[in-house]
C-alpha cells in the first residue's frame, strides 16, 4: 500500500519535522525542539498535534442505528446527549478490544474517532451490524487537529468565540472562515484542550494562527510521553483483540446500564469477569531508579516469579522519572507492590503505581 | 591528550598514554534526541573492539554504545548516569562514557580523523 500523507505534510516539513511511518502514514515523530521540550511546552503553554491520520467516521440513521451500534459498543448510546462524547471500544465476541474510540452524538447520528491503524477493519466490523438505510462515511476531506495545554482555551477562544463554554467531553459546531467546523473539548495528553475537525483546505490557515500565538508543533514522540504520563492506553500496545476491558482496567468505560443488561459482543464473558475479577490486569509501573522498562520487559515478583510484562514504557519528562504500564497477575496489582523488571538481562526494582502518573484537572 | 579519533558507530576516542577516553559524538546525540538514561561499565570489565560497552537511551529508543578499541575499563562516568541529559549538552567533553587501558595502539590509529568522520556522516545520513 502506498504511504499516505496528511494535508499538512508539507507544512510539517517546513517546520523541520522528522517523519516516521506510522499506521500507513508518514507522520512527524518530532520537530526541531525534540521530544522533551515539546512535551514540556504542551504541559506549560500549548501544543498542536496533527492527528488527521485518525479515522473520522460519521454515521446517520434513525433509532435503529443506536441498536446496531450498541451491539459492538458497550456505551449507553441511547442516553448519550447530542454533542456529548464517550470513550468506548469496539468489542469482539470474546469481549476483546478491536479498537478504542471516542464516540460523539451528533444531530443526525454519531461521529466516531478511530485509530489510524485500525480504521479500515473497524468500519468492516461496525458495518456487520448496520442496516441498509444507515448511512456511513469515513471522511478523508477533514483534518483533525488536537490543541492541548493550559493556554489552549485562551488562544482558541480568540479565534473561535464560544469554545471556552465547552465542558470536557462535549463538542459543538462553530463557524470559521465561512465554514462549519466541529470542536470537542478532549484530548490525549492529560491537559485541557480541544480537538478540531476542519476541512483539509482550511487547516493550514488554522495552524498559521496557532503558530502566530506561539503554539508549538508536537510530534508522535511527545504525544506518546504525554499520554503515558496521563495513564492513557495506546491501541496495539496496551490494548489489543486478546485483551478485554476488565483486564485493561477500563471497566469504568462500560456504561452501568449496559453492564447489567448487556446485549453487546462478549457480554457473557465480561459479566463473569466483572463479578469474579480477571487473572491479569493493567497497572502503572514506576521503576525505582532511572532505568527505562520498555514494551515487552518481563515483570517478576520480589521472589523471582514471572508475573507479567510491560506494554508501554518511557521516560516521563514531567514526572522526571521513567514510567510504564503493563499487565500483571491480579494478586500483584495493588499500588505499592514491589516488583522486578528485567532489562537487558538484569533485574531492576520497581513498584506498582497509581495511574495517572501526572494529574491535571479537566474543565467540568 | 591526543587528537580525537572517530568510529563508524559514532563514538569518539582520545588517548592519554595508554588510557583511552570514549564517548559518543555530537552527531550521535543529534540522531538520538533527548538522552534520558545511561549505563556505563564498571572498572575492571574487559571490552573488545566493537563490543558492547555501555547503553544510552533517548525518549525514543535504547541503543548500545560500543567500544571502538579493546582494553580493560578503568572508570565509567557516573556523572552522566546521574544526569543523562548532560550527554546532549557536552557529548564530546565532560560527558564522556568510559575510560579504558588499551592493549593495541594500532586500533586507535586505524580509526577516522575528524575530517574523515565528518565526511562519513555526510555520506551516510541516517
Amino acid at each position: 500500500m502506498e504511504v499516505q500523507k496528511t494535508a499538512l505534510y508539507n507544512y510539517h516539513k517546513d517546520l523541520g519535522a522528522k517523519f516516521v511511518p506510522f499506521a500507513g502514514y508518514e507522520m512527524p515523530i518530532q520537530y526541531k525542539d525534540g521530544i522533551v521540550k515539546e512535551h514540556i511546552s504542551t504541559r506549560t503553554y500549548a501544543g498542536f498535534f496533527d492527528v488527521s491520520h485518525m479515522g473520522q467516521f460519521f454515521l446517520e440513521g434513525d433509532e435503529t442505528l443506536i441498536q446496531s451500534l450498541e451491539k459492538i459498543i458497550p456505551a449507553d448510546l441511547k442516553n448519550l446527549k447530542i454533542n456529548h462524547s464517550k470513550y468506548s471500544f469496539l468489542l469482539n465476541n470474546e469481549g476483546g478490544i478491536i479498537d478504542d474510540l471516542i464516540i460523539t452524538r451528533t444531530k443526525k447520528g454519531f461521529c466516531i474517532i478511530l485509530n489510524a491503524a485500525c480504521k479500515e477493519n473497524d468500519i468492516k466490523q461496525i458495518s456487520q451490524f448496520l442496516k441498509k438505510h444507515h448511512k456511513h462515511l469515513l471522511n478523508n476531506d477533514l483534518s483533525l487537529i488536537a490543541l492541548q495545554g493550559p493556554k489552549s482555551v485562551e488562544i482558541l477562544e480568540k479565534l473561535i468565540p464560544g469554545v471556552a463554554n465547552l465542558k470536557f467531553m462535549t463538542g459543538n459546531i462553530f463557524k470559521y472562515e465561512g465554514e462549519n467546523l466541529y470542536v470537542t473539548r478532549s484530548g490525549y495528553t492529560g491537559e485541557d484542550g480541544f480537538e478540531i475537525s476542519i476541512s483539509n483546505t482550511k487547516v493550514e490557515k488554522l495552524i498559521d494562527y496557532l503558530i502566530s500565538n506561539e503554539v508549538k508543533p508536537i510530534g508522535l514522540g511527545a504525544r506518546d510521553t504525554l499520554r503515558l504520563e496521563a495513564g492513557l492506553c495506546l491501541y496495539g500496545h496496551d490494548l489489543n483483540e486478546k485483551i478485554n476491558p476488565v483486564e485493561a482496567n477500563l471497566k469504568w468505560a462500560i456504561a452501568k446500564k449496559r453492564k447489567e443488561v448487556g446485549g453487546f459482543n462478549g457480554w457473557e464473558k465480561i459479566k463473569n469477569l466483572l463479578a469474579n475479577g480477571s487473572e491479569k490486569i493493567r497497572v502503572g509501573i514506576k521503576p525505582d531508579g532511572k532505568v527505562i522498562a520498555r514494551e515487552n520487559t518481563k515483570i517478576f515478583s520480589s521472589d523471582n516469579n514471572e508475573i507479567g510484562f510491560v506494554t508501554s514504557g518511557t521516560f516521563g519528562p514531567s514526572v522526571n522519572a521513567p514510567v510504564a504500564m503493563g499487565y500483571v497477575k491480579s494478586e500483584f496489582s495493588e499500588v505499592g507492590t514491589s516488583i522486578q523488571l528485567e532489562v537487558r538481562g538484569k533485574k531492576y526494582g520497581g513498584k506498582i503505581s497509581e495511574l495517572p502518573f501526572y494529574k491535571k484537572s479537566y474543565v467540568k | 591528550m591526543s587528537e580525537k579519533k572517530f568510529s563508524k558507530k559514532h563514538e569518539w576516542v582520545s588517548l592519554d598514554g595508554d588510557v583511552a577516553t570514549v564517548g559518543i559524538t555530537k552527531h550521535a546525540t543529534e540522531m538520538l534526541g533527548d538522552v534520558v538514561f545511561v549505563e556505563v561499565p564498571d572498572a575492571g570489565k574487559a571490552v573488545e573492539k566493537e563490543g558492547q560497552a555501555a547503553v544510552v537511551e533517548s525518549t525514543k529508543a535504547a541503543s548500545d554504545v560500543y567500544s571502538p578499541i579493546s582494553g580493560k575499563i578503568t572508570e565509567g562516568n557516573k556523572a552522566i548516569a546521574d544526569d543523562p541529559g548532560s550527554v546532549n549538552t557536552d557529548p564530546e567533553g565532560a560527558s564522556w562514557f568510559f575510560k579504558l587501558k588499551i592493549k593495541d595502539k594500532g586500533e586507535y590509529d586505524s580509526l577516522m580523523s575528524k575530517d574523515e568522520y565528518d565526511k562519513f556522516c555526510k555520506e551516510n545520513p541516517s
